[in-house]
């Protein structure tokens, strides 16, 4: 009896709510409870794509980017004058952090999205940079390109 | 199993014809494996560049789970021969 109740108390600690689940009404509930909590994790990702033309998931902020391929996102975007962007940091939530994964069906981050789609991550924003398509993406936003004004300076 | 780069080309070469492949291993500027690709496939003509990447990442997509960062160049043929011409 005793070896009962502190094996419970301990799960209690753990926050291990799957296991006391299991406990009480069997293995089917807990599944059904890892599956609620993805799903309205993936719900909320999908609205926070949607929510902003531009949204970036990077490491770090665009402030102080903590990886240098999230950098390299926050550099173009700057280069080109978008400055009006949701930027999420995965290291403050890990659930954003694997649910993007997830929901993008992309193995890595920084992620871009554009219009509440994938665009993909920094190698991509690069080379779109480099041929010129960012801009036209941009354009199609409805954003400007800070480069176009630059380009009529010179 | 640990992710190496003749197993990358392996891979991309068997499962989505590729005809080159460069294998950079970048871990040593990061604090996990991390690698940097090249890739030329006449089948990634016509595909828009985030078509080309995901089948980069589903070729890969067990070694993506071992890998921490992963840069990936994709082009066909033509693209690489005007490449190298520069």
């Amino acid at each position: 009896m005793n070896n009962v109740l502190r094996t419970t108390a301990r799960c209690l600690q753990s926050g291990a709510w799957h296991y006391r689940t299991a406990q009480n009404n069997g293995e089917l509930l807990s599944v059904w409870a890892r599956l609620m909590c993805s799903s309205a994790a993936q719900k909320n990702l999908e609205e926070m794509v949607k929510k902003d033309k531009v949204v970036v998931f990077i490491k770090g902020t665009p402030a102080q980017p903590m990886c240098g391929f999230s950098n390299a996102v926050v550099q173009i975007l700057r280069m080109h004058g978008v400055d009006n962007y949701a930027a999420y940091n995965v290291l403050d939530d890990q659930d954003i952090r694997q649910g993007i994964k997830t929901f993008s069906n992309w193995p890595t981050i920084p992620q871009v999205y554009f219009n509440g789609e994938f665009v993909g991550g920094c190698d991509i924003l690069l080379q779109m940079h480099q041929s010129g398509d960012l801009v036209e993406e941009l354009q199609k936003l409805g954003i400007r390109s800070a480069l176009l004004d630059q380009e009529k300076q010179s | 199993m640990s992710v190496t780069p003749d197993l990358i080309r392996e891979k991309l070469t068997a499962e989505i014809g590729a005809i080159h492949v460069d294998v950079e291993d970048t871990s040593p500027n990061r604090c996990a494996a991390s690698f940097k690709v090249l890739v030329v496939s006449p089948q990634f003509e016509g595909k828009p560049l985030l078509q080309r990447h995901r089948m980069v990442n589903n070729c890969l997509a067990e070694e993506l789970k071992e890998i921490h960062a992963f840069e990936q160049k994709t082009l066909t043929p033509e693209q690489w021969e005007k490449q190298k011409a520069q």
